[in-house]
């Protein structure tokens, strides 16, 4: 039930994200979701993309210092409260979450929140339990 | 002021002639009581009698800080240990300290030379020094301070750190001589200025500065804000401590090397070859009244040169001039002696940290700064920024624990750091001496 994300770290420095883009572009990557966050100098940008072999080669091949991990996607309904109540749902069932990012399907009618838990298959658990829908990394990528 | 009018004044011949009779005495105690000078001596196939003169220095072998390193900690002593009341300890390359020894008579000579350094410097009975040296394994604060004892002087033990209260004390206390890093000196000059003390108001009236490199534009930066005259001590633990070498107020022209007590040399780094007079390369040391820890032909690895024109102080011991560089990789930064090998084994101690970095020193205001690149590889790596925040934190911290120098630490990608024919260039000093 589990995503595969991959992570990239990125100095501040002006064109390395436009480098990560340019590579998974000339892979033939096509990148699904992102979020990028950032210290004083140093940032991470995690992704999700259709092809995560393809695109963990390609950058570690340019050098890039490249990390997978686990994250949960579920689909949150496009109304007031929608992701209130995914969130207290896993605040109840104890589970942190260490950060999180959203996009938007095309459809439009529905968003999907990408999320990193501390403890993944409790979270899983109890979002199935409450009648969420958890997205499959496989079906993510084709979105 | 001359403090020993006799020994600081002697005719070149009579310097000599003490120098040779000395050295003489000296490599016959390291041969009998150092097994490393023995060893030495004997693979260079030189006995102490072939030492008949004073140009028979060079048949010596050098001894190199690795040397001092290899017999750590008390190895290269020459008396017995309860003969010894000191021991003093600078960096060395591996985090092993360079250890000396000093007997009571070291001591003694030491304050001597101190005395004649602080007179030099403009220095009296009378005076208040205000001694901002650190105090501790590191010879700078207690050598300054036997020094201003033995001159009669009253010396403030204030050491270094909490400038805000420096300030306050130099103030109320009324000190006519500062002695510090440069760099600090013209730390003490801002916050001075931030607290809206004006040192045109103190009673300084000059300053002796020493224990990392400077130059002839800091010196006019000094004076201008610190209204005092700068002048330039040199030293070194493995030596003695400050008061090797100390620059005379009157000339402000180069350092006097106590030559009664040292016997100065100038090499080829590369060759080892000694250079003529006058040449530049780097200077070497033979102490030849130390008893405790005598070093023969000691490599600084400082570069500078020599000059035997008569001096208008009156002083006949030689000048060195400024030391202008290092023929190795030392940095110094804030007056502690760091060598990138050092940062290289903190970071080979650490899991998941790879070896790949470079030191970058650069001088904001008027202190040194040193930022660590360390490159982020695979095994460090976490997507979570706060694991990554904890790694740069705890390698500062280590680098704070086994150099004694704070660093700020910043991860880069991998392959960052520019590598010149395979070999990482390692040092960036930015700093505009």
């Amino acid at each position: 039930m589990r995503t595969e994300q991959i992570s990239v770290f990125l100095e501040n420095r002006a064109g390395r994200l436009a480098e990560v883009t340019r590579v998974l572009a000339e892979a033939g990557v096509n990148i699904r979701a992102l979020s990028l966050a950032d210290s004083s100098d140093f940032g991470i940008l995690r992704l999700i993309v259709d092809k995560n072999d393809v695109a963990e080669v390609a950058l570690k091949e340019q050098g890039f210092t490249v990390h997978k991990t686990h994250v949960v996607a579920v689909e949150v309904e496009d109304r007031p409260g929608g992701l209130h109540t995914i969130l207290q749902t896993l605040n109840e069932a104890g589970v942190n979450v260490a950060y999180m990012y959203a996009f938007v399907q095309h459809s439009g009618e529905k968003a999907v929140i990408i999320l990193r838990l501390d403890q993944p298959d409790t979270g899983l658990q109890v979002l199935n339990r409450k009648g969420f829908r958890v997205i499959e990394g496989s079906t993510l990528a084709t979105l | 002021m001359i403090y020993d009018m006799e020994f600081e004044t002697l005719p070149r011949e009579a310097l000599e002639a003490i120098q040779l009779r000395r050295l003489q005495a000296v490599v016959e105690r390291v041969y009998a009581t150092v097994p490393f000078y023995r060893k030495r001596l004997d693979e260079a196939g030189v006995k102490p009698k072939d030492v008949k003169s004073l140009d028979d220095l060079q048949r010596l072998p050098f001894t190199s800080k690795k040397d001092l390193r290899d017999n750590y900690p008390f190895g290269m002593f020459s008396v017995p240990m309860e003969n010894v009341v000191r021991i003093h300890a600078s960096s060395g390359t591996t985090g092993k300290p360079t250890v000396v020894g000093y007997t009571a008579r070291d001591i003694s000579t030491w304050a001597e030379l101190m005395a004649r350094s602080l007179a030099a410097g403009g220095a009296g009975r009378g005076d208040i020094i205000h001694n901002a040296y650190g105090y501790g394994l590191f010879t700078g604060g207690l050598g300054v301070h036997y020094g201003a004892e033995r001159l009669g002087a009253s010396v403030i033990p204030i050491s270094g750190g909490n400038t805000k209260r420096q300030v306050l004390i130099m103030k109320d206390f009324g000190a006519t001589i500062l002695t510090c890093t440069p760099s600090f000196a013209l730390h003490l000059a801002e916050v001075a200025e931030e607290m809206g003390v004006q040192f045109g108001q103190l009673r300084f009236k000059s300053g002796i500065f020493g224990a990392e490199p400077w130059s002839e534009k800091m010196r006019g930066e000094i004076e201008r804000k610190l209204h005092l005259v700068a002048l330039d001590i040199y030293g070194l633990s493995e030596v003695m401590g400050p008061g090797v070498a100390m620059e005379c107020i009157e000339a402000k022209q180069g350092l006097h090397i106590f030559e009664d007590h040292f016997i100065p040399e100038i090499i080829d780094p590369e060759t080892e070859k000694t250079l003529p007079y006058g040449e530049r390369g780097e200077l070497v040391f033979t102490t030849i009244s130390k008893e405790a820890f005598p070093v023969i032909r000691y490599r600084t690895r400082d570069i500078t040169s020599l000059n035997r024109e008569p001096c208008v102080c009156g002083r006949t011991h030689i000048r060195m001039n400024r030391v202008s560089g290092r023929s190795d990789d030392m940095l110094i930064i804030r007056g502690v002696n760091v060598f990138p090998s050092q940062i290289e084994s903190v970071l080979m101690e650490m899991e998941g940290v790879e070896p790949h970095y470079q030191l970058i020193v650069d001088r904001e205001g008027s202190l040194d700064t040193l930022t660590v690149e360390v490159e982020v590889g695979e095994a460090a790596f976490s997507d979570e920024i706060k694991e990554l925040q904890n790694v740069e934190q705890k390698i500062a911290k280590n680098i704070k624990e086994y150099l004694g120098v704070s660093a700020k630490v910043k991860l880069v990608e991998p392959k960052t750091i520019a590598r010149s024919e395979g070999k990482a260039q390692r040092v960036i000093d930015n700093r505009k001496l």
